[in-house]
């Protein structure tokens, strides 16, 4: 029976963290190609991570509509809904 | 086994979860294991992303190298601005990571008994293989080119030694001399990168050499950003540099590595330097795999990246047939990023959503000006498609401000995306 429990647990805690990176929302995963996830990295492109959903949501509505300038930043949003600039802003904004 | 915070409840909807087979897997059979062959953006990532999101996945990477050499900036080492050790990465972090880094070459792959063979005989089991070799050269696609000429004429698009042999060649030539570049036609790695590269050449030789200049002989009418580049060579690098399109006669049909001459249809050029940045091919591993098509590259599904040829073979990188998607270090690395949140769903039995994947492109014209091109894609009757009105190249005309602030952003992605893959 405790082999059972311990079963049953496992099946629990697999089925909690293993998604991981698997489960982030659509786009979300090519970010870190240039937004270092590593805090110990100095570099002078934005973190992502550390901020808040409507800072980082914000902040893509305005690189889309051009209301902000940028680089690229306004060519990489123009690729994104707004459904899926919120999943991205909720993914990262959310304590890894 | 009471302390656990486990409800009755939530115990009840996992044992019936785990009678219904959804847990099945990770309970009943032994830790899935994922083989990667080739350490390079796309490997790596791969690797160190599947470990990341599902420890229990044993996951082992086959390398022939134990120091990676990256090409992405490797033409600031062409032009004299940067050391090649600045290029090169080990495997220390990756291995720290959980990944077994085995460095070995692949010999064969055993798609029956799902086995990757390497030298010396041993073999390494998988239940789903990914592959990223890279580019290979392809050494009958240009008349006069194979290995040996390659030590006259380099290529220099894998980094390493070549990279440092026609940095010395630039150091040796004598002012007046000039460097003749042939460019393949498309596809090949990093589009922009030939471009770049004489860029940088011409800006050694405008300060270093100025009686010389640099003869980009190109097999195409039209190039990568390139409005951007042509703006930026006539502003800095007018009497250095001068571009012969495929209809001006720039289509090099052969070349001759003791006389370093270069033949096209249109006539002969002697180079005093010469840079064969040849036709290419998908790197060998993934022939081994069964998964190159008669284009000599690979057709991949756009959400898995599955071989369309080869099952349970998956291929990143340099290597596929990416729709819209360039062969950058960008693109491998998120391609390595969605291959392997794929195949962490499909071990586990679940169905890989629809991606959407970045690249972004920097090219450096000058060390203080940067340039871009970028692009979302997704797919599309299966095939990588740009999403309609993202994307492009760094605007113009644009302050001198614009393209410093993009040459900063190249080195920061430069070195981010190394240390998340190699960090």
């Amino acid at each position: 029976m405790h082999r059972f429990w311990f079963f049953a647990a496992a099946a629990l805690l697999l089925g909690s963290t293993a998604p991981g990176r698997a489960e982030s929302p659509v786009g979300a995963s090519s970010c870190s190609g240039c937004h270092a996830l590593n805090p110990a990295l100095s570099t002078p492109i934005p973190r992502l991570v550390g901020r808040s959903a409507a800072e980082l949501g914000a902040a893509m509505q305005a690189f889309k509509s051009g209301q902000r300038p940028s680089t690229v930043m306004g060519r990489i949003a123009k690729g994104f809904t707004d459904p899926e600039i919120e999943a991205i802003a909720q993914w990262y904004a959310a304590p890894k | 086994m009471a302390d656990l915070s486990v409800s009755r409840r939530q115990f009840l909807a996992a044992t019936g979860a785990a009678a219904a087979g959804v847990y099945a897997p990770a309970l009943a059979q032994a830790a899935p294991r994922v083989v990667v062959i080739g350490g390079g953006f796309g490997g790596a990532t791969a690797a160190r992303a599947i470990k990341q999101s599902s420890p229990r996945v044993s996951v082992s990477l086959v390398e022939r190298e134990r120091t990676f050499t990256a090409c992405p900036f490797s033409n600031l080492v062409i032009g004299g601005l940067r050391a090649l050790s600045a290029q090169q990465f080990g495997y220390d972090k990756v291995s720290g990571a959980g990944v077994d880094v085995i460095f070995a070459a692949a010999t064969g792959v055993n798609r029956e008994t799902r086995r990757v063979e390497l030298e010396g005989g041993a073999s390494l089991p998988y239940d789903r293989l990914i592959v990223a070799p890279g580019i290979d050269i392809r050494w009958d696609g240009l008349t006069g080119y194979n290995e040996a000429a390659a030590t006259k004429l380099p290529h220099a698009w894998k980094a390493g030694e070549q990279t440092l042999l026609l940095r010395r060649q630039l150091e040796a030539l004598e002012d007046g001399g000039v460097v003749v570049m042939s460019v393949p036609a498309n596809p090949f790695r990093c589009p922009p990168g030939p471009y770049e590269r004489a860029s940088l050449i011409a800006r050694y030789l405008k300060t270093q050499k100025p009686k010389s200049k640099i003869l980009i002989l190109d097999a195409k009418d039209t190039f990568s950003k390139q409005r951007l580049f042509q703006e930026a060579w006539k502003e800095l690098y007018p009497d250095h540099l001068e571009w012969v399109a495929l209809s001006k006669g720039g289509r090099v049909t052969a070349v001759d590595a003791e006389t370093k001459t270069f033949t096209t249809e249109f006539g002969e050029h002697k180079a005093a330097v010469g840079n064969v940045i040849p036709p290419q091919r998908a790197g060998r591993a993934a022939e081994l795999a069964g998964a190159v098509d008669q284009t000599g590259w690979c057709a991949i599904d756009p959400v898995t990246f599955e071989s369309k040829l080869s099952p349970l073979v998956h291929v990143v990188g340099d290597a596929t047939i990416a729709g819209g998607m360039p062969k950058s270090a960008f693109s491998a690395n998120a391609q390595a990023k969605v291959c392997a949140g794929a195949v962490v769903e499909l071990l586990e039995g679940r169905t890989p959503k629809p991606p959407k994947l970045i690249n972004t492109c920097y090219s450096l014209v000058a060390p203080d000006y940067g340039i871009s091109v970028a692009g979302v894609y997704e797919p599309v009757n299966g095939v990588l498609t740009d999403v309609p009105g993202a994307g492009g190249v760094s605007p113009a005309p644009a302050q001198r401000s614009e393209r410093s602030q993009e040459a900063l952003y190249a080195e920061a992605w430069f070195n981010t995306i190394t240390a998340e893959i190699f960090g």
